[in-house]
């Protein structure tokens, strides 16, 4: 039995360096959605705030369309047919680098996603804190930046770090645009060696050990955020 | 008092009016307000007095009239509004103070980011502040490990920090355990001495007659009698005062 496993694990990974398919495949899968998470606050912050400025006041009324127009047709598609119309559509007749086809096909997906999740941090935090910030004189922009979002952030860690999460594992339909990532790396081998059991499971396991990591560090971060809190 | 004539009000309300829908919360409300006065704001709850207080800064928007500011008029869409609120001072009943901050960053980040201070000219006035009202001990303290009194008082510091010329207090006791007002009404008497201008809106009757220049009488969105507090509490004119005070007298 031990055996076995041992034959099947040097044939899939040692043999002609087999390893490098999954080596290679979750640094792809890491850059993707490290650039694709940082992409996804970027817009999604923007996007919050354009729409609880609208909520807020009913200003920027326009911006909001346009908002509520990307979180629509984003959530109501699935990220597989986003990707394959960012590849074959949006870029189908330029020379471009897979990998940042990956990170904004995902990254605007994940965008959507995490625009919701701000704005409903921004707006569970108390009208009275806003109003303290404007009557001491601050704009409705700095009130945001000094008092509403560190306060909004803080209660929508969770949901945050749970966006990532799922975002991190969505990036496996990569192999879609024949994007070489972990999930496809681990394919790729289960082709060659017509084996699925030991690089299927192999892949599987690094995922989750990156979830379970990631959660690790959310849960210290948390708990650092509980201590300052009082 | 300082309304003898000639002299420019702080604050003149002119006909302000305030529309929710239908709903008139202020009908045609017109006051002036004079450095060093101390004006109370009573009346039955839905009267309009804290929607009245709350369009003096304008966090509340007032749909017409004029409010002159200084001899500015706020009202108008083309003043800087956060450049006069620096100069009006809110202490609300909810405190609202800042939970993510100690008190000293309360009550600092306003100097320092309106108005240039650096870190330490803003906190001495800010330490100075606390020792006034006894709380410099707790300048470190996150708010939610304060009594309510004590964070009343500190949001009154907070205000103060900012060298506000007027200050509004929104029923700043009606949150309060009874045993706590005490101590905010304490550093209010002490604000009056000192001829800060105050305009108060609240329920504490007692009070009024005792610290108030002048009390205003509000009811169903309009003032109906004004007064200096002697004459205001023991010779009501309207009958709509005289039921009101004989209810919470």
């Amino acid at each position: 039995m031990f055996e076995k496993l041992m034959n099947s694990f040097l044939h899939n990974f040692i043999e002609e360096e087999r390893w490098k398919y999954i080596a290679d495949g979750l640094f792809v899968t890491l850059q993707v959605t490290f650039f694709a998470v940082i992409l996804g606050i970027f817009l999604g912050f923007l996007v919050a705030m354009v729409r609880s400025t609208y909520d807020k006041t009913g200003k920027l009324k326009l911006l909001n369309f346009f908002c509520n127009l990307y979180l629509t047709v984003i959530r109501g598609t699935p990220v597989v047919v986003q990707l394959l119309i960012t590849y074959f559509v949006i870029f189908g007749s330029v020379n471009i680098d897979k990998v940042l086809v990956a990170v904004i096909a995902f990254g605007f997906n994940s965008g959507a996603y995490v625009a919701e999740i701000i704005r409903g941090g921004i707006m569970s935090v108390d009208q009275g804190q806003f109003e303290a910030g404007r009557s001491l004189g601050f704009s409705y922009f700095r009130t945001m930046i000094y008092i509403i979002l560190p306060q909004a952030l803080k209660n929508v860690l969770p949901a945050l770090a749970n966006e990532f999460i799922v975002l991190l594992k969505e990036t496996s339909v990569a192999g879609y645009i024949a994007l070489q990532d972990l999930t496809k790396g681990g394919d790729i081998i289960r082709s060659r060696t017509y084996d699925a059991f030991m690089p299927l499971i192999a892949v599987a396991v690094i995922y989750l050990l990156m979830v379970m990591l990631f959660n690790y560090f959310v849960k210290q971060l948390e708990r650092r955020l509980r201590n300052s809190e009082h | 008092m300082n309304t003898e004539l000639g002299k420019t009000p702080l604050i003149e309300v002119m006909n302000l009016t305030k529309k929710f829908h239908d709903l008139k919360a202020l009908d045609d409300i017109s006051v002036k307000i004079y450095e060093g006065d101390v004006v109370f704001v009573i009346g039955p709850s839905g009267s309009g007095k804290s929607t009245f207080l709350r369009c003096l800064n304008r966090l509340e928007e007032s749909t017409g009239g004029k409010i002159l500011f200084e001899g500015i008029d706020i009202t108008d869409e083309k003043c800087d509004i956060d450049l006069h609120r620096q100069k009006m001072g809110m202490v609300f009943q909810q405190f609202n103070l800042f939970p993510h901050m100690t008190i000293l960053k309360n009550l600092t980040i306003g100097p320092q980011k309106l108005q240039n201070k650096t870190k330490e000219a803003a906190e001495a006035e800010a330490m100075r502040l606390l020792e006034r009202v006894g709380l410099a001990d707790r300048a470190q303290a996150y708010p939610s490990q304060l009594s309510g009194g004590q964070k009343q008082r500190i949001a009154i510091v907070r205000a103060l920090c900012m060298k506000p010329d007027v200050m509004l207090f929104d029923e700043p006791t009606s949150a309060l355990d009874p045993e706590m007002v005490g101590e905010v009404l304490a550093v209010m008497r002490d604000l009056a001495e000192e001829k800060m201008t105050m305009v108060v809106v609240t329920h504490e009757m007692g009070f009024a007659k005792e610290v108030a220049t002048r009390v205003i009488f509000m009811a169903d969105g309009k003032i109906m009698e004004e007064n200096e507090p002697g004459q205001f509490f023991e010779h009501p004119e309207s009958e709509r005062l005289k039921n009101f005070l004989s209810k919470v007298l």
